[in-house]
């Protein structure tokens, strides 16, 4: 079990936490202007990382607040965490 | 020792709102509410739990009917929500000495006093229920738990303070 | 009686005899002893039988690296644990148990055979030979093999005792109670750390527990024990942990303990649990797990009486026992010459030492010469004799070109053997930390830490005690620091260089060919060196290949004491340096873990939360069945004497539809949104338009995934403009919660809007059918409930039999109805009342299997049962509810990618069987023609299927590919035993217009 810092509460037990997928996808603002591919790629593809990957989790039974995460994916050592809305790191970058 | 004691039935609210509406309900309700990550204030027989930035448990005597509508009025528009869940959970008291041990047979936090001191409070999981733990004083806390997950907390903590009725000692430690 | 206890000595305690039993026997022992100290100490070396081969076995160790000794024990009542190792079971008085494996004796074993059939069963004889008839395995090769070889058998009953799990953390944990270990323990605790030390012994001490040479700073090694452990004993920040086996080390320093809290007790308090799961986390670990002595490999190595220098060493000085009265020793390293001066002080005939090496010097060894101890360098064992206990070994002389010649033969019951220490680096190993070949040690030894973690004593390779007592104190000292967050540089203590500690890897010579003898590398799996060579030579070349052709290091002691004589054995026949052959994975647990440790408390009624309603002890009262959703407990059906449930559903759904009946709703899912933007946020979750909804109305809501899949739906209520009551499916809440919170968080952060999870603040008592008006009109205060005032789809706050109520009028059956909304702890008081109201009408309870007829009868969907995460609004026919004036939704672009707008996509519809009696299975599979050839083309499934009651026929819905097309077509549901052929129709099978409802 991972200890993970949430960046409100401090660091918790991964089990106090969900996993929410790759970050920094942003909903498109006017989606009808998408083309279907465009869509179908924002729905569906994600670069699978191997190594540092920018990932959201949410501390759902703590403060409930997802948040940003800079995960390792070969040691799962987890670099740093950031608030939902904060910029990705340029450290771990 | 350790007692488990369901409490009795209180006045319970969801706040969820900005900083403004936090200081104005904290006014309304005479007790501020903390800003600080997993901290309570208290102040009579009223307490306000921190359980996220934007996320406020109050709690206060049964039958405080009134209070609702004090909060709303002194919100007065400023933008925020309160939602009265008196019913949606309940109140279990965990006192004595192995308060945190018995607690930490289901739970993962550290609760040394200088790791999770008194006031301290958060949302967490008690083997596969949500609660919000709250350490009241040194040796005691306060579980707040969904209404129907109470019956499953409660096994659990019985299971866990069963060992502590035993009157002699486990047994040597050692043979030395 | 025989004379193998010693008359002084040891750490039992003689004025405490014990009685217990081996295979029925009653022998004695006494307290301290563990059982195989006591069965020696009584003359039993024949133990068990092994796995492959049954060929007799004894002890091999005195510890837990034990593979050999393998016993069931049984305390009575369920109480049962098989595979126990015998050297780590404390006597204590009745203890009954029993050996394994066998038919139908130890000493008479049927299974034998195999012994003298084994030049036909080499390394991966099992798959070679059983490959065909390929379905014989299964049931007749894998059953028969499974019977004759084996371990212990499974308990049959369920275990009554109790199991704990606990989280703790502390600054510095230290795992391993030995020299090193005490140290650490020590020096962290000194510098003020929060320490927890445990060890998987009943005492504290390791190797010094039978360390009976030498003093330590003026101290005799038996009060430095004492004193450490009362000094540690003494200070408040530590946590003493014995019996206590560290076996699992997990990220972010996450140990797991399992603690053996009663099993040495005779009449354990049931208060008591019997093992508790630690979950340690720890600022600091300190590994101070010791070092495991290596056997040599040599011809007939497995014969009872045959065992490790240093457990014959343990025996005599811990328990007082002597292994034998004759023993020959042979070695690789110096340290078996200690246990040979304390078997001859103690009255044992030390016949003599044979040396593998060319000239063993030294202290050790000169004391032994001085002693008069025959030393014999330069030599081997050819072979042992004796088949339920050595009886005589053959020596063989190694030349000076390495071959062996023959030797002489010695009488004698006792071999030891010593082929150096292997540090225990299984822990390091599973914090994923590197391990770094040592020479010098013949071993593998703990390289860098990768968590914050120090090796200390002989698991780092330091071999003599002071050595470990400096490096456990440097390693405490340096954790104490770090865990403060101090910087710290420790100089690692150097492994022992000196060569006396080197010992010997892989096959000893031999002058006997490798064909036609069993010399064992893994005694618990019967795995020999020919194996590994055979393995070898068949092109195996990877030792994860190796380990896995010839299951060598495989059994339930993972090869503690095999994986390096193994690695050994590959090295030199591959012709690569251990090194480069490298090492297989150690994986937890370190030693077996009982499932009822792992379990935990999360068995019966605390498996999982079971969660009730306000109204569950009303139903069950009644005599409800219930049935499990999610972890609530429903009320299913409510059958009355002789019911069985078809009658009573069919009862129930009449009652509804004719007069009036009463459900409970308590579990569905609510949500209160509110905020000035609530109806914005309503608008971009769900699919239909919400700003124009007004206070005091209802609407049916559907939730899309982006992918514009269903997800969940509800009925939704305006309370006041800035506030929703929304319903979500009972399995759906959470899900429901998290997917709005996840959008409000983090794409709709403008949005001054919260959400707050308001299920169990309100007990939902669904009043359905035509009387229901009148069954709550005498009890609702404030609000006009008549059809103009109050019309369906409409929802009310006021008071209800005294107490504030959120009143729908929404209904989920097709008839009038009504849902009362009461704080849950007034839940059974309401529903009582508004039972009592309506026995004029015959109100009847009805339960979950009656509401899925009702709601199917209409054609309402069920989420999850009608849909599968692949269903769009139109493939169940809700395209209507589309607002597709606004701009915006989740879902909504997705609903016009290509293929949602396929012709052929599988669709809602309703079937008819055309013999109507039949009710259709559900899941069934559909079928256009079923005459064309095999494989038939599947073109929907049968989703919902009930008897309706009220039209006395099947109803069925479905989901049919291009369904809506098809009304009034004829289709098949092809089933083992007939073929059913079915109509297509409306899925509204009642009331299409409505009429009841809006009564």
């Amino acid at each position: 079990m991972l200890l993970i810092p949430c960046p409100h509460c401090g660091v918790r037990p991964e089990n106090e936490f969900r996993y929410g997928g790759e970050a920094h996808i942003a909903r498109p603002s006017r989606p009808d202007d998408l083309g279907d591919q465009q869509w179908a790629d924002y729905l569906y593809m994600r670069t699978n990382t191997k190594g540092v990957h920018f990932e959201r989790w949410r501390h759902i039974h703590g403060c409930a607040r997802f948040f940003n995460c800079v995960r390792d994916t070969v040691s799962d050592r987890i670099l740093e965490t950031y608030p939902i809305g904060a910029s990705a790191p340029g450290a771990a970058s | 020792m350790v007692s488990v004691t369901l409490l009795p039935a209180a006045t319970r609210f969801l706040v969820r709102g900005d900083s403004a509406a936090a200081a104005t309900i904290g006014q309304a309700f005479g007790v501020p509410l903390p800003r600080q990550a997993c901290r309570s204030t208290e102040g009579g027989r009223r307490a306000a739990l921190w359980l996220g930035p934007d996320e406020w448990l109050l709690l206060a005597a049964e039958g405080e009917d009134a209070l609702m509508g004090d909060i709303e009025g002194a919100l007065d528009g400023v933008p925020a929500s309160l939602v009265d869940i008196s019913e949606r959970q309940v109140a279990i008291d965990v006192d004595g000495p192995e308060a945190a041990e018995a607690i930490n047979a289901f739970n993962a936090l550290d609760l040394e006093v200088d790791a999770f001191p008194v006031g301290m409070c958060t949302r967490t999981l008690f083997g596969k229920a949500e609660i919000v733990l709250w350490r009241t004083a040194p040796d005691r806390f306060r579980i707040e738990v969904w209404r129907s997950f109470a019956p499953y907390v409660l096994g659990c903590l019985a299971e866990a303070t069963r060992e502590y009725r035993v009157s002699s000692p486990i047994g040597d430690l050692c043979i030395t | 009686m025989n004379d193998s206890r010693t008359e002084t000595g040891g750490r039992i305690d003689r004025s405490r005899p014990v009685e217990f039993t081996f295979d029925g026997e009653r022998l004695k022992g006494f307290a301290g002893d563990t059982l195989a100290s006591a069965l020696i100490a009584n003359g039993v070396h024949l133990v068990g039988r092994s796995f492959k081969y049954h060929r007799p076995r004894g002890f091999l160790s005195a510890g837990a690296e034990e593979p050999n000794a393998l016993v069931h024990v049984d305390r009575g009542g369920g109480r049962e644990t098989p595979n126990l190792r015998a050297t780590t079971i404390e006597l204590y008085e009745g203890l009954a148990t029993t050996s394994q494996n066998r038919w139908p004796s130890l000493a008479f074993d049927l299974g034998e055979a195999a012994n003298y059939l084994s030049p036909l069963i080499p390394a991966g004889f099992y798959y070679k030979s059983f490959m065909w008839p390929r379905s014989f395995w299964r049931h007749v090769y894998e059953p028969a093999i499974r019977r004759r070889a084996g371990l212990g058998v499974a308990p049959k009953s369920a275990d009554p005792d109790r199991y704990l799990h606990r989280y703790v953390h502390c600054d510095v944990l230290v795992v391993g109670g030995g020299p090193a270990g005490l140290a650490a323990a020590i020096a962290a605790s000194e510098a003020g750390a929060r320490v927890i030390l445990c060890d998987e012994q009943a005492e504290f001490g390791g190797a010094l527990l039978h360390e009976t040479r030498g003093t330590i700073a003026g101290q005799t090694v038996a009060d430095l024990v004492i004193e450490a452990v009362a000094t540690l004993a003494g200070r408040d920040r530590v946590r003493l942990l014995p019996r206590t086996t560290a076996f699992g080390y997990y990220a972010d320093n996450l140990v797991c303990l399992a603690e053996r809290i009663t099993d040495h007790l005779a009449d354990p308090d049931p208060e008591l649990p019997r093992e508790r799961i630690w979950q340690v986390r720890a600022r600091e670990v300190i590994l101070a797990t010791g070092a495991i002595e290596r056997p040599l490999v040599f011809p007939e190595n497995d014969r009872p009486g045959i065992m490790l220098a240093d457990a014959a060493r343990t025996y005599l000085n811990r328990y007082g026992v002597r292994a034998g009265k004759r023993t020959v020793i042979l070695t690789a390293g110096d340290s078996a010459y200690r246990a040979a001066l304390d078997l001859h002080e103690a009255g044992v005939e030390v016949v003599a030492i044979a040396d593998l090496r060319a000239s063993p010097d030294g202290t050790d060894v000169a004391a032994a010469r001085a002693a008069g101890i025959t030393v014999m360098p330069s030599t081997t064992i050819n072979g042992t004799l004796g088949r339920m206990r050595v009886k005589a070994v053959d020596l063989g002389m190694i030349e000076a070109d390495g071959k062996v010649g023959g030797g002489e033969r010695v009488p004698c019951d006792l071999v030891l053997m010593s082929g150096g220490f292997t540090p225990s680096v299984h822990l390091f190993s599973q914090s994923r930390g590197r391990l770094a070949f040592d020479a010098g040690l013949n071993a593998f030894v703990p390289g860098k830490p990768v968590q914050r973690q120090h090796s200390a004593g002989a698991s780092a390779g330091a071999f003599e005690t002071e050595a470990c007592l400096a490096d456990g104190y440097a390693a405490g000292e340096a954790a104490a620091r770090a865990a403060r967050g101090e910087p710290v540089s420790r100089l690692r203590a150097p492994a022992s260089r000196d060569a006396r500690h080197a010992g010997y890897a892989g096959m000893a010579p031999s002058q006997r060919s490798e064909r036609g003898v069993k010399a064992f590398v893994d005694f618990q799996h019967d795995v020999t060196a020919k194996d590994i060579k055979l393995a070898a030579r068949e092109g195996f070349r990877s030792i994860e290949h190796v380990k896995r052709y010839t299951t060598t290091g495989m059994a339930t002691d993972q090869g503690k004491t095999s994986n390096i004589n193994a690695l050994a054995i590959v090295a030199e026949a591959v012709g690569k340096p251990v090194p480069a052959v490298g090492l297989t994975s150690f994986r937890p647990p370190y030693t077996p873990v009982t499932f009822g440790a792992i379990a935990g408390a999360s068995r019966g009624d605390l498996f999982d939360p079971v969660r009730r309603t306000p109204i569950h002890d009303w139903a069950a009262e009644q005599g409800a069945a219930f049935e499990d959703v999610g972890l609530w407990k429903r009320a299913w059906y409510f059958p009355k004497a002789g019911e069985d449930i078809h009658k009573a559903v069919a009862r129930e759904c009449q009652a509804v539809r004719d007069a009036v009946g009463i459900f409970d709703a308590s579990t569905l899912g609510k949500i209160e949104i509110v905020g000035p933007d609530a109806a914005e946020f309503m608008n971009r979750l769900y699919i239909n338009a919400w700003t124009k909804l007004e206070p005091g109305r209802c609407r049916y809501g559907v939730m899309l995934t982006e992918a514009g899949f269903i997800m969940d739906d509800g009925v939704i209520g305006r309370i006041a403009p800035d506030r929703f009551h929304v319903t979500t499916t009972t399995g759906g809440a959470p899900r429901v919660l998290h997917h709005m919170e996840d959008y409000l968080q983090t794409e709709f952060p403008e949005l001054k809007v919260w959400l707050t999870s308001t299920t169990e603040q309100w007990a939902v008592i669904a009043v359905q059918g035509r009387h229901a008006r009148e069954v709550i009109a005498p009890l609702v205060e404030d609000i006009d409930i008549s059809a103009e005032a109050m019309p369906h789809m409409s929802v009310r706050s006021g008071k209800i039999a005294g107490v504030p109520t959120r009143l729908f009028r929404v209904s989920f059956s097709g008839e009038l109805g009504f849902e009362i909304n009461v704080p849950a702890s007034a839940g059974r008081a309401v529903w009582e009342k508004v039972f009592a109201s309506g026995e004029r009408f015959g109100i009847t309870p009805y339960g979950t299997e009656t509401m899925h007829v009702l709601r199917a009868e209409k054609g309402y969907i069920i989420v999850g049962q009608e849909t599968d995460g692949t269903m769009t609004p139109d493939d169940v026919g809700l395209a209507g509810m589309v607002g597709k004036a606004k701009p915006d939704f989740v879902g909504k672009r997705s609903l016009v990618r290509p293929d949602m707008l396929k012709a052929n996509r599988k669709q809602l519809v309703g079937l008819k069987a055309l013999d109507a009696s039949i009710v259709l299975e559900e899941g069934a599979q559909i079928v256009a023609d079923p005459h064309v050839p095999v494989p038939v083309p599947m073109i929907g499934h049968v989703t919902s299927s009930y008897w309706s009651p009220s039209l006395q026929h099947g109803i069925a819905l479905a989901l049919v590919a291009g369904g809506r097309a098809r009304m009034g077509q004829r289709l098949f549901v092809p089933m083992p035993t007939r073929m059913i052929e079915v109509e297509v129709v409306d899925p509204v099978f009642l009331d299409k217009e409505g009429t009841r409802l809006n009564g």
